[in-house]
């Protein structure tokens, strides 16, 4: 064991656990005022449901001894059995576990942004526990499960590169982003009405924690302290940025302005673009891949307008096509100096560095294999739920909100008429006889008072 | 009496206060406001998305003042508020049948 590698992988686990809550405020801040409650909290039930299924059996059927074909793990790691001691790699596997887990918890959370504001929070979870079991457990072994080429049949064993993600995690999400929009319709409304961000700052807050949280995703994915996680970081950092001047670039010239939602939007895509490249490309690869995803992305966007799919949040325009677009990019700009980095440089090339179509036709697979996987498990799941619970909520929910419907919150005290200066409680948890403080005697203590005057 | 409402731009507030309060003005009521005019508010673009946005917020002021004064006062307000580009609002007055200071219940000019 390496004590250096196992204290990265840890602070990497948890760069990328906070990129759950980022992604929770980039997405909450786009949504209407009176949803922003129910988006945060599809994201945070998500981290919450997800830790407790890797726990389960999650962990065992995406990295335990492949069941047959490269395609499933077993189940001899239900319970995480066997691996408080054990060891993968030069880590404790406990580490290697922790890591993981955050990738199977962002995945699904990725595909929330499609569905904002409709759908309800119970049949939410139902497709959380179903998709992560049928769709993500799978894939994540296909593409993260080495084991000296009896593991996973798209990384181990035909070679398609995908460092951190892009198609297992970003490509997957925006897949089934899509089948899951295609199955609950559009919103209310819907492209006529302006449904504009409710706050922007929100989303660049989100954006931003995406950002530093993805360092641990990308140079994580080493999971090592190595060379290799070095460039990994570099590449993130300056993809990011180039995808994000991309964006803009194009916004400036087609819309006639730069915006804070377009480089939000261009670094995100940046990021989704470089997470399977990262250690495949030299930082000037990098900037080509960056710009090129954030061009194509920022006209992406557009294309549920065209094809009439109301994809809310743009996860299929930004993660399915930014996803895609890494991936495929690999078999173009991957240079054997980075690819082999720790072997000296003698890894796969792209086609540009004299490599030919092989590295090409692999990624290809790739991309095909688990966008068309996706795509159908996703739209049987999405169906089948429908039947059985129902996804939509109903139309007064919609139009009044989830925040309220749904939660009996609101996001936001901004008007002493609307805000918390007027009403009353009318009624307060109390626990035990006679253990509860009376309404009256805490009204002055919470605020209540300074409205009623 | 007369009660003056003027919709003006709201970065023009602190000015027409000032001129108000050289005029001789005691008191007056702001109200953050939104509308539009001949101006038909502007545009928004999200994610390549053009989105019409018909309000624009302005700033209402209401001033009550005597009969005799209520044309000076308007050309006060009118020449403070004007930047002379679309959007600068408007200024009107009505008549006003009673006013009473409610401290003290003094009624009609004395209340102004």
């Amino acid at each position: 064991m390496n004590s250096g590698d196992t204290a990265w992988v840890l602070a990497s686990a948890a760069l990328v656990f906070l990129m759950t809550p980022g992604l929770a405020f980039f997405y909450g801040g786009m949504v209407r005022r009176k949803n922003v409650l129910n988006m945060l909290m599809m994201n945070f039930a998500t981290i919450c449901v997800v830790a407790v299924m890797w726990v389960l059996y999650g962990y065992s059927l995406s990295f335990s001894t492949d069941a047959g074909g490269g395609l499933i793990g077993g189940l001899s790691k239900i319970g995480l059995a066997g691996t408080l001691n054990a060891t993968s790699g030069t880590l404790p596997e406990m580490a290697f576990v922790a890591f993981q887990a955050m990738f199977a918890i962002i995945t699904p959370a990725l595909i929330s942004g499609a569905v904002a504001d409709r759908m309800k929070f119970g049949a939410w979870i139902a497709f959380v526990v179903v998709w992560e079991t049928l769709v993500y457990f799978p894939i994540a072994h296909w593409v993260f499960f080495f084991d000296d080429g009896k593991g996973g049949w798209l990384g181990d064993r035909i070679g398609a590169l995908d460092f951190a993600g892009g198609t297992a995690i970003h490509l997957n999400a925006g897949v089934a982003a899509l089948a899951l929009v295609l199955v609950i319709g559009k919103r209310r409304g819907w492209p006529k009405e302006p449904m504009r961000p409710h706050n922007l700052p929100l989303v660049l807050l989100g954006a931003g924690m995406l950002w530093f949280g993805w360092f641990g995703f990308n140079a994580g994915s080493a999971v090592a302290a190595n060379g290799q996680a070095a460039v990994a970081f570099v590449n993130t950092l300056v993809a990011t940025s180039a995808a994000a001047l991309g964006w803009i670039i194009v916004e400036r010239l087609r819309d006639g302005h730069s915006t804070t939602l377009g480089i939000a939007s261009g670094a995100v895509t940046g990021l989704v673009a470089i997470t399977p490249a990262c250690a495949s490309v030299n930082p000037v690869g990098a900037i080509i891949l960056g710009v090129l995803a954030g061009a194509l992305c920022a006209y992406a966007v557009g294309w549920k307008y065209k094809l009439g799919f109301d994809d809310s949040l743009d996860v299929v325009g930004v993660h399915g096509v930014g996803g895609a677009a890494g991936a495929l990019l690999i078999g173009f700009l991957a240079t054997a100096s980075v690819t082999g980095i720790l072997d000296k440089g003698d890894g796969p090339s792209g086609l540009f560095f004299g490599g030919g179509f092989a590295q090409l036709g692999k990624q290809a697979i790739g991309v095909a294999a688990v966008a068309a996987y996706s795509f159908v498990v996703t739209w049987l799941i999405a169906k089948v739920l429908d039947k059985i619970m129902g996804l939509r909520v109903d139309d007064e929910t919609e139009s009044v909100g989830l925040d309220q419907a749904v939660h009996a919150e609101s996001g936001y005290e901004l008007g002493a008429v609307s805000g918390g200066g007027f009403g009353q409680v009318i009624r307060r948890v109390e626990v035990g006889a006679g253990a509860g403080t009376p309404a009256g005697t805490a009204a002055g203590t919470d605020g209540k008072e300074d409205g009623q005057r | 009496m007369k009660l003056i409402t003027a919709i003006v731009k709201p970065f023009k507030l602190d000015d027409v206060k000032a001129a108000l309060e050289a005029f001789g003005v005691a008191g007056l009521t702001v109200t953050e406001a939104s509308g539009y005019g001949r101006q038909r508010g502007h545009t928004e673009v999200y994610r390549g998305a053009e989105y019409q946005v018909d309000l624009v917020p302005k700033v209402r002021i209401e001033v009550l003042c005597d009969d005799a004064d209520t044309e000076d006062l308007i050309d006060v307000i009118v020449k403070a508020a004007q930047t002379a580009r679309i959007g600068d609002g408007k200024v009107w007055a009505v008549p006003v049948d009673t006013v009473v200071r409610v401290r003290t219940g003094e009624r009609g000019v004395d209340a102004l």
